[in-house]
């Protein structure tokens, strides 16, 4: 039976120095990569598809069929791009780990790299982490100081160069294809697939986009083997991941589990909900994720769990609100967002999220009527699918997701006049309010 | 962001509101950047098999030298890696950190986004605009702090979170917000909870471009609430299994559901393989439940 937690990418967080090249290595760091380099890159595509490992970034794509799907006979360079750009709301765990485990990362681009034959890899880190971004270029440099990256990595015959790229703040850029317009130094806006990156992607070559987690947990899957890796989680939904943890729990925070953990023992796991307070609604793996209610506490967070009650794993990043939180107001700023980032290429999604952030708005004052809730739902027919990638669709799932259990309150804002809630009940230092 | 978007707009280009002093073409456009900020310029780009690649770094180090995006840094720019400028421009204006009015010595960011919202951003945000008397996107006299409310910045478990150029303020109140541009503007040095001694706007967007300033050993691995986690798997003893757990466990499994795959190597990526397909074949069912919302999934899981 598998331990209830399982810290592998977690694991050297607490290490002194563990950002440092000396300190991953003496936990074992770039073993994985020296296994991979003995095997043929098709081995590694292999390994990783025998692990059962799924994307981590939200879509649980199979990552080893993402490899597969590259060309080798196309004549073009083949990129790996590792996708940095953390924003979903919520969501808050390639952050710490890039900034305690740099070289986590940095080794698991390196194998990945060296399996699909890339000569060149980026990773495209969200600008608004300046310290973050100060660790990744330090463990860069240490990994080609110590041969980890350049010219024939520790005689292999294998080059490979690491760049690590920039981004200026657009939620939009941790979109796929937004991010390769977006590395290619213009405005990030998705492209039409097909032809999808594995065929046609950075510079119109073969390119495989991963989130960091993915990437990360590469080195520990060629290190300890793919039945170990698939030894943890559940039936379709193989190994760990962490569990972001954030909001109304007396201990909010970053949890690493087999996936398959419920949020009834992760919320234990947090010392509980906060003193004197019950859980009301929670996001399974962010913003864009239908949230769900208390009598979802018990669907194990796996891919197809969190799907067989209507919504999305995601990034699991759960943002636990109790009684205290008015849903309208959370789904409102949730809107506001969408629209602030919506990257205006597509017509449902550029108008829409307009008309979403003035009809809630106009429900949240109070001023507008029920047939508004019809409306919002009509509103969201009209964007749901009909752009070219999932923001529209995120900005949809809020606000249906509410409606569906939270109805009536938000027909006690028209009957209340306005928002009946204290927003100062909601915040974590209320007291400190009355006494200011 | 969206071109038409009030919110989104980079300030000061296409809005022309308050901007302080400065309008977007007031830097004449024939004095051109120093020399060594152009060399620079073309240093970043000569890091990308395409050098238009390099554009958003060039345009951090630009906001570096000059405070902002100015028109003779968009020219260079452009130069560089020959497009117009309109095209540059047009890149600039598209991402919001980017910014077309100058920004004071600290950018202090608040978090508005839902969850540190209701946490208390809200209230951090407001009484900041009170205490600075400035509103969002705006500088104070004496050009020390740009005070601007912000999207998620990926640390909710720290909430409600402010950055001061882009370094992470953790667990923020009202009180400790007013403490800390108030220590800003007073020149007390001030340390991000989880990073170094903040250094000037300026200085981190050169860090930004690509010019590493030595500060990355500064600073904790993590701070308390990501290890929440691990310290608790400390407590209890638990661990990841061994790779010898892991292969008696999947030897267990095979054992007890008399296996198909006992007859192949116990445990091989072959047996593996041969699982997953069987876990393709079987995923039809799976489709059934997503378009039967009453079947709460606990069935056969």
């Amino acid at each position: 039976m598998t331990d209830v937690l399982t810290p592998v990418l977690t694991d050297n967080w607490g290490t002194e120095r563990s950002w440092t090249l000396a300190a991953y290595e003496d936990q074992g760091g770039y073993a994985g990569l020296r296994k991979a380099l003995e095997l043929a890159p098709v081995d590694v595509v292999e390994v990783v598809k025998a692990s059962n490992l799924r994307g981590r970034g939200g879509a649980g794509f199979p990552t080893g069929m993402k490899w597969g799907f590259i060309p080798q006979d196309n004549p073009n360079p083949k990129y790996l791009v590792v996708n940095a750009d953390e924003s979903e709301p919520g969501t808050c765990k390639d952050i710490p780990l890039m900034m305690a485990s740099p070289h986590t990362l940095v080794e698991g681009v390196i194998i990945s790299s060296y399996a699909i034959r890339a000569n060149t890899a980026f990773i495209y880190v969200r600008g608004e982490v300046l310290h973050v971004v100060r660790r990744l270029q330090r463990a860069v440099q240490e990994a080609y100081l110590a041969g980890h990256l350049g010219k024939d990595i520790h005689g292999s015959g294998y080059d490979l160069d690491l760049i690590v790229h920039v981004g200026a703040g657009a939620y939009i850029c941790g979109e796929e294809t937004a991010l390769l317009d977006s590395l290619e130094g213009r405005r990030g806006q998705p492209r039409l697939r097909p032809p999808f990156p594995a065929v046609a992607g950075l510079y119109a070559s073969p390119t495989v986009i991963n989130n960091v987690e993915s990437i990360a947990s590469v080195p520990s899957i060629l290190d300890r083997g793919a039945e170990w890796f698939s030894a943890m989680g559940t039936e379709k939904s193989k190994g760990f991941g962490i569990f972001s943890l954030s909001g109304h729990v007396t201990n909010p925070g970053q949890f690493e589990a087999p996936l398959g953990i419920t949020l009834r023992k992760l919320i234990e796991l947090a010392g509980g909900m906060r003193d004197g307070h019950e859980l009301k609604f929670w996001t399974p793996g962010g913003s864009s994720t239908p949230i769900l209610t208390a009598e979802h506490l018990d669907i194990p967070l796996d891919f197809e769990g969190v799907a067989s009650v209507g919504s999305m794993l995601g990034t699991r990043a759960l943002q636990i609100f109790d009684e205290t939180t008015c849903v309208v107001r959370a789904v409102l700023r949730w809107t506001e967002f969408y629209k602030h980032e919506s990257c205006g290429k597509c017509t449902p999604c550029r108008e829409g999220t307009w008309w979403l952030a003035q009809t809630l708005a106009r429900l949240e004052q109070g001023n507008g009527s029920e047939a508004d809730l019809d409306l919002l739902l009509d509103q969201c027919d009209n964007i749901l699918g009909r752009s070219f990638c999932a923001l529209g669709d995120g900005a949809t799932s809020p606000i249906s997701s509410s409606i569906a259990h939270f109805r009536e309150e938000y027909l006690a804002h028209l009957t209340h006049g306005g928002c009946p809630f204290d927003r100062t009940a909601s915040t974590i230092f209320p007291k400190v309010e009355a006494h200011a | 962001m969206s071109p038409d978007s009030g919110a989104g707009r980079i300030p000061g280009i296409d809005d022309g509101t308050n901007a302080p002093g400065v309008s977007t073409t007031q830097i004449a456009r024939d004095t051109p950047l120093d020399p060594t900020t152009y060399a620079e310029l073309e240093e970043i780009a000569a890091r990308y098999p395409q050098a238009r690649s390099g554009l958003l770094p060039m345009l951090h180090l630009v906001q570096s030298v000059e405070g902002r995006v100015t028109a003779r840094g968009i020219e260079a720019c452009a130069a560089i890696l020959g497009i117009s400028s309109a095209e540059a421009s047009g890149v600039a204006t598209f991402y919001t950190m980017y910014k077309r009015r100058p920004v004071g010595d600290y950018h202090v960011g608040v978090c508005t986004n839902t969850l540190c919202a209701i946490m208390g951003g809200d209230l951090v945000f407001e009484r900041l605009k009170d205490h600075l008397d400035i509103g969002n996107d705006e500088t104070t006299d004496d050009g020390k702090v740009t005070l601007e409310h912000l999207e998620c910045n990926a640390a909710c478990d720290y909430a409600p979170v402010m950055m001061v150029n882009w370094e992470f303020m953790d667990n923020m109140t009202p009180e400790s917000a007013t403490q800390l541009v108030d220590d800003l503007r007073g020149g007390v040095e001030v340390h991000s909870t989880r990073g170094p001694r903040l250094c000037t706007w300026r200085e981190a967007e050169r860090v930004l471009a690509g010019f590493p300033d030595d500060l990355a050993d500064e600073g904790p691995s993590a701070g308390p609430a990501s290890l929440v986690g691990l310290n608790i798997a400390r407590d209890q003893g638990w661990a990841a299994p061994s790779v010898d757990e892991a292969e008696e466990g999947a030897q267990e499994a095979d054992a007890a559901e008399g296996s198909t795959t006992a007859d192949k190597a116990e445990g091989s990526h072959e047996a593996e393989r041969d699982e997953a397909d069987a876990e393709v074949d079987r995923s039809e069912a799976e489709a059934k439940h997503k378009d039967n919302p009453d079947n709460t999934g606990g069935d056969d899981k």
